[in-house]
């Protein structure tokens, strides 16, 4: 099995998946994080479904989609931050524009013909299919939002954990939450590629979750996440090689069994802590 | 010696509604004060004004001399209890930890001289016991005491404690009054205190800040919570009635129980 593996590391795009994952993976652990803390899972989510207009869009402007989803869901992100702590009460306003970006990401869909094959691959992922070019975007854009979160992270971080004293210490929220927002918009467009529209969720809140359930330090949280981030793509990817099934399948998977394991721990240990 | 916080001739204007007018408060440095009113009198309005959050429509505030928002450094602000953190299993630690030094720029990495200001917070809150236990298994007195330690991170000087005595048990609202005298005798923190009841108070607040009918009143409690004083402040009739070493405070007509309960 260790020979097959080794094998199918020999090819160039089992390489490229790898990285690809990897970097997208890493982002979206770190930043995901934020993600749970702050609880805007369902703006991450919905992000990404209007990132899709973008995607499908993009063509009849001779843009790449990852051009598209990344310019669409960037406008998106910085709205969502601009409306700053309501965001999590927005809950109905938020799901009409991620379905009417659904809606007319279709109408683009129609108008382009013969797209239906790139759909299925914003859709689901295609993460197999990723050029050196891909990975290139894909680098420039984790260092720079991971970058950029480095710069401020502790000023989110305690706007995160209690908003109303970093107001008060003359934090300006909603500058930090449009700064936030853009950088998820980042993220979800490049995790998107790995997974696909529809899956990105797993791979944003997945690790992170998963990591914010066990980690009682914030440190721990950002490094178990990451951990577990690269673990489920790794691996989601070797097993997709060795299965011949798609890698969104193993990776979300893989991600759904830490999850039902962590939960079902973790009720027990703090019923004990009770 | 400069007064700690001195409100002049006050007034706020909130979406066209005048919420206050004419307050007028000087509060010495190392004072403890009670802030009370029913809700929506203003309370949190005004020390939002304090905080430099929400600006003046007349009048002037200073604090230690200097305007609202330059001095944020020296005031330690609780803001009241609010649900965002209930499921995290992050410590109590982690949590106080996150907002040592949260101001700055870069990521959050704590330091030595930053752990023990930590430690500091933590102990004066009396929240040490239990710092490694997940945030979410806390009972809502302990809870408190770790929004308390983060308001005291930075060694404020002047303290603003908005409701800590919300959702406590008698029991747990004499104690946090106790940890909050504690702490005014061990850092000479000047302390506004927002609360519902005043007799959890009694004893310990050396003033009242009394907010209601859009203005306020501040002074001795005897002298503040009285019937002329405070149906003066309503511009209602009011009744303050005194009995085994409490005091109770109930509107002549209408509805009784709101002002009794100060709701």
């Amino acid at each position: 099995m260790i020979e097959q593996i080794l094998n199918f590391l020999s090819y160039d795009f089992v390489r490229s998946a790898l990285m690809a994952g990897s970097l997208a993976g890493i982002l979206g652990a770190v930043v995901g994080y934020f993600v749970v803390l702050r609880q805007v899972s369902f703006a991450a989510h919905a992000l990404a479904h209007i990132g899709f207009t973008g995607a499908t869009g993009a063509a009849l402007f001779a843009l790449s989609p990852l051009e598209g989803m990344l310019i669409i869901s960037v406008l998106a992100g910085g709205m969502m931050g601009a409306s700053g702590n309501r965001i999590q009460r927005s809950e109905i306003a938020i799901g009409m524009v991620l379905s009417i970006s659904l809606g007319i990401g279709t109408l683009f869909l129609a108008l382009y013909k013969g797209f239906a094959g790139q759909a299925s691959a914003i859709l689901f992922g295609n993460i197999f299919g990723v050029s050196h070019l891909q990975i290139f975007q894909t680098l420039i854009l984790a260092a720079i939002s991971l970058g950029a979160l480095l710069i401020f992270s502790r000023r989110l971080l305690f706007a995160s954990v209690q908003p109303d004293l970093a107001e008060a210490r003359g934090i300006s929220l909603s500058v930090l939450s449009v700064a936030f927002m853009v950088i998820l918009a980042v993220s979800v467009t490049l995790a998107s590629q790995v997974v696909g529209i529809l899956l990105v969720f797993s791979l944003i809140i997945g690790p992170a979750g998963i990591a914010a359930r066990i980690c009682r330090n914030f440190w721990a949280g950002i490094t178990s996440s990451v951990a577990i981030a690269l673990f489920s793509v790794w691996s989601g990817i070797l097993l997709a090689c060795l299965t011949n099934w798609p890698p969104s399948f193993w990776i979300t998977t893989i991600l759904f069994v830490l999850y039902l394991i962590t939960e079902t721990v973790c009720r027990f240990i703090l019923r004990m802590e009770r | 010696m400069t007064a700690a916080l001195s409100i002049k001739d006050a007034g706020v204007r909130l979406g066209g509604h005048d919420i206050l007018r004419g307050v007028n408060a000087q509060i010495e440095p190392g004072e403890f004060v009670g802030v009370f009113g029913p809700n929506g009198a203003g309370k949190s309005t005004l020390m939002r004004c304090v905080l430099g959050l929400t600006p003046l429509c007349a009048g002037s505030i200073s604090l230690f001399g200097e305007p609202p928002g330059r001095a944020n450094g020296c005031i330690g602000y609780m803001p009241q209890s609010r649900a965002s953190l209930e499921s995290t299993s992050l410590s109590a630690r982690s949590l106080v930890t996150a907002v040592e030094g949260g101001d700055r720029w870069g990521f959050p990495w704590s330091n030595r001289a930053s752990r023990e200001e930590v430690e500091r917070a933590m102990k004066l809150a009396g929240a040490e016991e239990y710092a490694d236990r997940p945030f979410s298994v806390l009972s809502g007195g302990e809870k408190q005491r770790i929004t308390l330690a983060q308001a005291l991170l930075g060694k404020p000087r002047l303290l603003i404690l908005d409701e800590p005595l919300a959702s406590l048990d008698p029991r747990n609202q004499m104690r946090m009054v106790e940890c909050i005298a504690g702490i005014k005798a061990a850092t000479g923190a000047t302390i506004l205190f927002i609360a519902h009841d005043i007799n959890p108070l009694l004893g310990h607040m050396d003033r009242v800040l009394y907010v209601a009918g859009g203005s306020a009143a501040i002074g001795p409690v005897d002298d503040i919570v009285s019937s002329e004083s405070l149906s003066r402040l309503y511009g209602a009739e009011i009744h303050v009635v005194r009995a085994e070493g409490k005091i109770f405070i109930v509107a002549a007509e209408g509805n009784v129980t709101e002002a009794a309960r100060h709701d």
